[in-house]
């Protein structure tokens, strides 16, 4: 019982400031000096990657809520390229790279396996968007609808970065793309497409789903070490901005994933066995142009003469989904 | 038997029945200590059970035609990662036209996968060969391949001497795996490698599959000391001493060619036939040796390259090449058409006389009234 | 050797006869192998399967062309399948009908000999034992009795295992009762009747 807790400072949004106030179980992962550093130093991702700092801080609380006893399986993508370029490795996890579109099933595999020999190791299995709501879906519902005891973290940067910006199933509309040029009536990936991973998981009614990104790195932490709480099936929404393929500063990945959440654009939630269990409010609602203006990939809504009509379309789409998961919570400020 | 420690199976005819009688004997608890996941495709199963190999689990899974092309990548990807796998292959063809019946496109088409491949020529043999597999593959490290021919062996009953618990337990040993995720000393396993050292990892499978033809062998031979049989191995002639004329096969229609074989032996002709079990790595000294003293070699396959044509003959026109021995390439039992022995019988014959030329595949059984029916002259 | 041909349809227990003769042979220490031509596993649809016998290790795999007998399970596959193709003049066949039968204008119907040709209303046997329209352990015994080829003893132990409790003792008491209808019909030892057997109906309603 301190008094720190009832204290909220808000400094950047999370409770990093007040850290040192907190008791020492309060504390985040990341705090202590003899966490896992699951991916250290020295791996070839670009300055402010969103993916790089999600990964860390995901299965660092991963590897400290399963004491240490932690296998993960990652798919093919940037994550994957950026750490282990032979004979270099960035991973102090036991890690395996299979390809690209299974490794939900390989982590299924995983699980199997150690359950079969009587280990409690656990499991993480972690991909980009691509290797999640594309390549690796089938995989990925598959080990879903199997309860199979596999924590799935998609780190969602929206596009396929890796191979230079492609638009995939969880790029967002109007966002342009090596494949979704500005050319058209419609400039960028085209509204009425795409799907939301974390609502098709909850229709497996899994035990945990969650959605999270690096903007709140503490909530991301609660999250994994929740998710790890369970066993069976769990997944992991984690939404890590691109500087590259959004077209955007490095020094704004993190002011770029708070944005997506107070604008409404990315809601966070959590869900246990299909329901929504728990929603984080906006505390500051902002319209969807402060996220928008910050990225090359929407320039084009906004040069002259612009498109107004597809900020409002993008602003609607933010606004459905603080009706939806109630993101405004009482008295919570009004753009 | 070799108690698997993970089974991860998508069902496909004519695969299931052992799938099925798997995941019974999970159930019942016969089959102890695994963990059968009915997974969501084939690309899915070789992916479990590469995740449970890197953990140490003894892994397993069975498939055939489309199912083996759909998991394709994986399947090359188990053998890169080096994990000794076992997978059973109820060679089936390939569509389209969809062909549920039996030939070897299907393995043929993964034989540069980097798995290594043997061919069951009746029931008894390809349950031997399941026990050699995975002393073959964890010995080595590489995954195996065994191949029976769909519906031919897979839905046969044959008598089969099924060895005791105890002599598998003495002959299969448990898993050690030579690479491991183990959190108390982390590895990283599938690492990008980039121009400087791709090749080299690559030379290194290469002297893998070669140091294999031998493991295949030795395996085979302790399997003769154990159990008191002769099975697997790399290849297995006979009647080849002054053999003149040699018919080689691999899997079921090596029992029909024994047949055809002694037939025309009655009848003067000195033939012989050269069954390979080995097919990938290629048993290039022994085909060579069962061979050199044969004046002409028909090769019959379930399979071939379609543009260019045999596929095995090829392999085997290779390990002759400086040999004054004549190679005839032959395809016949396509998507499930019968191999007779009578058609067997007057394709050596053909050969025997010198009737076939060379250089050319020449079909089996081709139905000559079909193809006018259809406008082909 | 002795070959084996059964046509019937899918459900009617066409591979699991052929299977169950081989078990038979082996029980009497013969070497056998039993295994079927399948369409696509739809109920309903034609289905072959095969067994072999013989005191040699049987080596190839191919279908039987030149059976020694024919048993059809199901007689409406007469005139929609080749049934009696490859039929010898010393082969047996074994017709599934409650009904008077003729094999005219069957194709190779000509070619059977009357004396080897004996039917049999298995399915309405099978009805009155098991309640279910399964006709194969019928037929089994009564093949039995027909060819000679394994003994009554040995079916019923193929039977035992392959079926269990209530479910083996009825198909014994089938395959036991269709057997006697053959073996009694032809007045003889089961060895030596094959070709003192006169063409006829055998067996429930003639």
């Amino acid at each position: 019982m301190t008094s720190t807790r009832e204290t909220r400072l808000y400094q950047v949004g999370t409770f990093a400031a007040g850290n040192r106030l907190l008791d020492l179980e309060d504390r985040s992962v990341q705090a202590h000096p003899d966490r896992t550093n699951a991916i250290t130093s020295g791996h070839r991702a670009c300055r402010g990657c969103g993916e790089a700092l999600g990964a860390r801080f995901v299965l660092d609380a991963a590897v400290r809520a399963a004491g240490g006893d932690l296998v993960t399986a990652n798919a093919t993508g940037c994550l994957e390229v950026f750490s282990t370029p032979y004979p270099e490795s960035s991973w102090q996890v036991p890690w395996l790279h299979s390809l690209f579109g299974n490794a939900p099933a390989v982590a299924s595999g995983m699980a199997a396996g150690l359950r079969a020999q009587g280990r409690a190791t656990r499991v993480v299995g972690q991909a980009g968007d691509g290797g999640t709501v594309d390549i690796g879906f089938g995989c990925l519902s598959g080990m879903f609808e199997r309860n199979d005891d596999v924590l799935f973290v998609c780190y969602d940067n929206q596009g396929y970065m890796n191979t230079g910006v492609q638009r995939s199933g969880a790029t967002p509309p109007a966002a342009r793309t090596a494949t979704t040029s500005t050319a058209g009536d419609v400039p960028g990936n085209p509204f009425g497409q795409g799907k939301s991973a974390p609502l098709i998981a909850m229709a497996h009614e899994i035990p945990y789903v969650a959605t999270a990104t690096v903007a709140d790195l503490r909530d991301l932490e609660d999250k994994v070490t929740r998710a790890m709480e369970h066993h069976g099936a769990r997944y992991l929404h984690v939404l890590v901005p691109c500087p590259l393929g959004w077209a955007a500063d490095p020094s704004d990945t993190v002011r770029l994933a708070r944005l997506a959440t107070e604008s409404g654009l990315f809601p966070l939630f959590e869900a246990e066995h299909g329901e929504v269990t728990g929603v984080t409010p906006i505390r500051h609602r902002v319209p969807v142009d402060d996220y928008l203006r910050l990225q090359g990939r929407y320039a084009h809504l906004f040069g002259e003469p612009g498109r107004p009509d597809l900020v409002a379309r993008l602003q609607a789409g933010a606004d459905r989904n603080i009706a939806r998961f109630g993101l405004l919570e009482e008295g919570g400020d009004r753009p | 038997m070799c108690r698997p420690q993970v089974v991860a199976a998508y069902p496909i005819s004519p695969q299931t029945h052992i799938v099925e009688a798997l995941s019974d004997l999970v159930r019942t608890g016969e089959l102890a200590q695994c963990e059968y996941l009915t997974v969501e495709s084939e690309f899915a199963a070789m992916s479990a059970c590469i995740g449970a190999s890197a953990v140490g689990a003894r892994a397993y899974t069975a498939s055939a035609s489309q199912g083996l092309l759909f998991m394709a990548e994986a399947v090359f990807n188990a053998s890169g990662l080096g994990l000794p796998i076992v997978m059973t292959v109820a060679n089936r063809a390939i569509g389209a036209p969809i062909n549920i019946w039996n030939d070897h496109s299907d393995a043929m088409a993964l034989r540069d996968a980097g798995w290594i491949q043997l061919y069951a020529a009746d029931v008894q043999e390809a349950t031997d060969l399941h026990l050699q597999a995975f002393v073959v593959a964890e010995r080595t490290s590489l995954p195996v391949m065994v191949c029976m021919d769909g519906f031919v062996l897979t839905h046969a009953v044959e008598e089969v001497d099924l060895p005791e618990q105890e002599q598998v337990d003495a002959f299969v040993p448990p898993f050690v795996p030579q690479q491991l995720l183990d959190p108390d000393d982390p590895v990283t396993i599938g690492a990008m490698v980039g121009p400087e050292a791709f090749t080299e990892v690559r030379y290194l499978m290469q002297q893998r599959m070669d140091t294999a033809i031998g493991t295949v062998a030795e395996v085979a031979h302790d399997f003769r000391e154990a159990f008191g049989r002769s099975s697997g191995g790399l290849v297995r002639g006979y009647r080849l001493e002054d053999a003149d004329t040699v018919l080689v096969t691999l899997g079921s229609v090596a029992g029909a060619a024994t047949e055809v074989v002694d037939e025309l032996r009655e009848q003067g002709i000195a033939a012989g036939t050269l069954t390979l079990t080995c097919f990938r790595p290629w048993p290039d000294e022994a085909v060579r040796e069962a061979l050199a003293g044969a004046r002409r070699v028909v090769v019959l396959e379930r399979a071939f390259s379609v543009g260019r044509g045999s596929i095995v003959g090829q392999d085997v026109r290779d390990s002759l090449h400086d040999l004054p021995v004549t190679v005839v390439e032959a395809v016949g039992g396509l998507g499930g058409r019968p191999v007779r022995r009578s058609d067997v019988r007057r394709l050596v014959e053909g050969v025997a006389a010198d009737l076939l030329p060379t250089g050319r595949l020449h079909f089996l059984d081709l139905d000559h009234a079909l193809l006018a029916s259809a406008g082909v002259r | 050797m002795f070959n084996v041909r059964f046509h019937g349809r899918g459900g009617q227990g066409v591979v699991t006869a052929a299977e169950m003769l081989s078990v038979a042979a082996f029980d009497c220490g013969l070497h056998a192998q039993a295994f079927p031509t399948f369409g696509s596993e739809r109920t309903g649809a034609p289905v072959t399967s095969y067994c072999r016998v013989d005191d040699r290790p049987i080596r190839f795999h191919e279908p039987i062309e030149e059976p020694q007998a024919i048993v059809v399970q199901d007689p409406t596959l007469l005139h929609a399948v080749p049934v009696l193709a490859g039929v010898q003049p010393s082969s047996y066949v074994l017709l599934n009908t409650s009904r008077e039968l003729s094999l005219a204008g069957v194709p190779d119907g000509d070619r059977v000999a009357p004396d080897r040709l004996v039917t049999l209303a298995a399915t309405d046997l099978a009805r009155e034992v098991l309640g279910r329209p399964v006709p194969n352990t019928a037929l089994l015994g009564a093949l039995a009795a027909l060819t000679g080829v394994v003994p009554l003893e040995a079916v019923l132990v193929a039977i035992r295992q392959r079926f269990a409790g209530p479910v083996a003792e009825a198909n014994v008491e089938l395959a036991v009762r269709a057997h006697a209808s053959v073996a009694h019909d032809s007045m003889g030892t089961v060895r030596a009747m094959g070709p003192a057997r006169a063409g006829g109906t055998v067996g429930g309603r003639a």
